[in-house]
């Protein structure tokens, strides 16, 4: 048992800090600290600036990008990333079908996608959640029927996040519909966005935004080769993947940077003559916040220790579901802090209230999402008790 | 920064739950020995002694072993794991850390190698009534002529002060808070025991001029050495408690996949599972504040903060889970013969010995704006 890094990790913190805060376009930093909007040209610009220095896709293996880094070091790597409100590297590139195709594709397939995906040259958009299979994922009904040399897919996909930006899917299809286990017949297919067949219709979210879309597949045609690992072996990637999605999901500089900003905030408010900050129950608040984020962030850190062999660690569902719930206290502390100013959302130029207060309900509004996705909540729990604690 | 035990502390650990789980591994071994006084068993205290634990955090010069807060983390844990009522936090942590910070050459050998060898009990006598968890003394007053001391006052509750060989008392002087050390046959000294709802024992102690020597050299307040030794045994207690929950989890979660209603198991029933998860959540969040908070002592960090931080975390879990344990047993949950309850009554007083979780964070909210983010692995926690 040993607090301190070693001064060899201390150096790397250092080299990671100095990277994101000097490397990354400061305007990109800037509109992420905002908690505004983040184009596509802006994700593209910040990935393909981590990517030149080596730091898009440090966990692929290191034939393909990759850093033969210890789990401890890609920790410290996402935590100072996010400390330093870098946009992430895009996950559904990086920590989904990268991943997925050097694990499971096939040598031409690496070779055609991998480098275009570290350097998002490719956006991947995920076509995994249907309108009747979202929690029971095996469910999903969207066909691929072979002909010939090729696939033809019919059905469709939701909650595709940026889907509007995307130049491909990744799309879990029903390959043997007569398979007795639904979990048998299902296959991963890849397809540019823009095969005839495809289109997208954009979901408003609550706060205004789009960032997910349906997406219908009326006889599009895909060729054999984008088949990804054996037919019908589609279940068995999508469990990988998703246990990858879960590492990481704590977010936990992310949250920090949050907390930082509450305080920020909460001793620029004054009412009645003393600011937010002196306010006991409101410095309570953020002080328990805080230290649930502590425990958390020595959680990851323990259970990071302890998956060296790869596999994400059981208690990773502890990451996911204490992760979100505290995302998600942060940004109901920021919506408090505002007060009645959080009710003007939409204001424009004449008003008086300041942007951050502005954007602070539609942000509470919009993290209810991530208890959802990523394996809601419920399945986490379902995973601790039947996995852990043998319920 | 690393998680693992190395493999001394393994084996320190093997060996503990070894001597507890034959002492203690049936509960009623347990209830037979709080039922009588002094409410734990003197010859698992000496077999403890034997193994050297008594003397776990003391220099090697003063009779005891010169290990360090990970190992007393780790007997702390064992403790917890099977409820075993042998004062190690409130003997050897506290009452014997504050001889081994503030004591002399002289006194740290006189009381502490006793201590380490099992042949004499020490206890804290520090609370007192109107005041909570304060680490200055109030209600009891030394008053010095010459060289000699005598207190006058009242400390309640003192755990284990009827038992006790050798009491350390805080009291006020001139200069502040001072410490005392009063031989448990003093004259002028009363002490009327009880039973605590966890199956321990306190005292209501009452010095009348009772002699007393003054522990350490002047009467320079000796606030901050109480407060520091009292964040070593919240420490310790955090991690008692870590050991306490997770049989407490263990236990409920067995007792799910056995007991049958409705024709099924009741690990059928979701509503129950998720519970249990939940539980698992806040003993996984504990127990890692735990661990670090006892590897910032070792460090030599900021123990006082670390210590207020594992306490907030562990007191709101305790609660959580020693709540939901005998919920989810249902009657058979607070029934005296059935184990688990206990459980729940343990956590509850380690709750309230040295702070509860809204104490601990009455202190950090008052600090909250001093920091933009908390470094687990950094200042002032690295020492
Ligand atoms: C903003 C956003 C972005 C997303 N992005 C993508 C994407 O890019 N690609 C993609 O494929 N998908 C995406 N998803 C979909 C996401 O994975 C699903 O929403 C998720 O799997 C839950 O499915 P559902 O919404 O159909 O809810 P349901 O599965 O219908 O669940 C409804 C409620 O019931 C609970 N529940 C369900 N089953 C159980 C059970 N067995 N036991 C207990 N409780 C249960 C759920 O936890 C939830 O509370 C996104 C979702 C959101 C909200």
């Amino acid at each position: 048992m040993r607090l301190q890094l070693s001064p060899e990790l201390e150096a790397f913190r250092e080299e990671m800090r100095t990277f994101f805060t000097t490397q990354v376009p400061q305007e990109i930093r800037d509109t992420v600290a905002a908690r505004r909007h983040v184009s596509k040209d802006q994700y593209v610009e910040a990935q393909r600036a981590l990517n030149a220095a080596g730091l898009a896709v440090p966990h692929w293996p290191v034939e393909w990008g990759g850093k033969d880094w210890t789990p401890l070091q890609r920790h410290i790597w996402r935590e100072e990333m996010q400390l330093a409100s870098v946009p992430e590297p895009l996950a559904f590139n990086t920590s989904m079908i990268g991943p997925v195709l050097a694990q499971f594709g096939n040598q031409e397939q690496k070779e055609r996608y991998l480098a275009k995906t570290a350097n998002l040259d490719i956006w991947w958009c995920q076509g995994f959640s249907e309108p009747d299979a979202g929690s029971d994922l095996a469910s999903l009904r969207t066909t691929a029927v072979r002909d010939g040399d090729d696939w033809i897919v019919n059905g469709q996909k939701t909650w595709t996040t940026l889907g509007q930006h995307a130049d491909w899917i990744f799309c879990l299809c029903r390959t043997d519909p007569t398979a007795e286990k639904k979990q048998r017949g299902i296959s991963l297919l890849l397809f540019p966005m823009d095969t005839p067949g495809v289109t997208l219709r954009p979901i408003e979210l609550l706060d205004g935004s789009f960032e997910v879309n349906e997406v219908f597949f009326e006889d599009v045609r895909v060729p054999a080769e984008n088949l990804v690992g054996e037919e019908n072996q589609g279940w068995t990637i999508a469990k990988f993947l998703l246990g990858n999605e879960r590492v990481g999901i704590a977010r936990v500089g992310t949250t920090k940077s949050y907390l930082a900003l509450a305080k920020e905030l909460a001793r620029e408010t004054t009412v009645g003559g003393r600011t937010l900050l002196d306010d006991p129950r409101m410095a309570g608040r953020i002080a328990e916040v805080e230290n649930e984020l502590l425990a958390l962030e020595l959680t990851a850190l323990r259970v990071v220790a302890n998956s060296a062999d790869g596999r994400p660690h059981p208690a990773s569902s502890v990451l996911k579901l204490r992760g979100s719930e505290l995302q998600q206290a942060a940004t109901e502390l920021l919506v408090d802090i505002a007060g009645p100013l959080s009710l003007a959302s939409y204001a424009d130029g004449g008003s008086d209230v300041p942007d951050w207060a502005r954007v602070t309900v539609p942000e509470y509004l919009n993290y209810r999402k991530v208890s959802i996705y990523g394996g809601s909540n419920e399945v986490q729990r379902t995973i601790i008790a039947g996995t852990i604690l043998g319920l | 920064m690393n998680f693992e035990f190395d493999s001394e502390q393994n084996d320190l650990r093997e060996a503990v739950r070894g001597l507890l789980d034959r002492a203690y591994g049936d509960a009623e071994q347990r209830r037979q020995v709080t039922k009588n006084d002094p409410g734990f068993d003197e010859k698992t205290w000496g077999q403890l002694a034997e193994m050297g634990v008594l003397g776990l955090p003391f220099p090697e010069e003063d009779g005891g072993m010169g290990a360090g807060p990970i190992e007393v983390a780790i007997v702390a844990e064992q403790i917890g794991r099977v409820l075993a009522p042998e004062p190690f936090v409130e003997a050897v942590v506290l009452a014997g850390g504050l001889v081994a910070a503030v004591g002399t050459a002289e006194q740290r050998a006189e009381l502490l190698g006793p201590l380490s060898e099992g042949s004499s009990v020490l206890a804290f006598a520090h609370a007192e009534p109107g005041t909570r968890w304060s680490a200055s003394a109030a209600g009891v007053t030394a008053t010095q002529d010459g060289d000699s001391w005598t207190l006058t006052g009242v400390k309640e509750p003192v755990l284990n002060g009827a038992r006790a060989d050798v009491l350390v008392v805080s009291a006020v002087t001139d200069g502040g808070t001072a410490l005392f050390v009063v031989d448990g046959e003093a004259s002028g000294l009363s002490r009327t025991g009880y039973r605590t709802h966890d199956g321990g024992r306190a005292a209501n102690v009452t010095f009348a001029s009772t002699p007393a020597r003054l522990l350490g050299e002047g009467t320079a307040d000796r606030s901050a050495d109480v407060e520091r030794a009292f964040a070593l045994a919240r420490i310790a207690y955090a991690n008692e408690a870590v050991g306490a929950m997770e049989t407490a989890l263990r236990t409920t979660s067995e007792y799910l996949t056995q007991r049958k209603q409705f024709g099924v198991t009741l690990n059928k029933f979701q509503a129950l599972t998720f519970r249990a998860a939940d539980m698992y959540v806040s003993l996984e969040l504990a127990r890692s504040t735990a661990l670090w908070a006892s590897m910032v002592a070792d460090a030599g960090g900021d123990v006082v903060s670390a210590a207020d931080r594992a306490r907030l975390q562990t007191s709101r879990a305790s609660r959580h889970i020693g709540k939901e344990a005998i919920q989810l047993h249902g009657g058979i949950g607070v029934t005296a013969e059935y184990k688990i309850g206990h459980y729940t009554s343990r956590l509850t007083a380690i709750d309230h010995v040295l702070g509860d979780g809204d104490f601990a964070l009455d202190r950090l909210a008052a600090t909250v704006g001093e920091h933009p983010t908390v470094d687990p692995l950094g200042a002032p926690y690295t020492g």
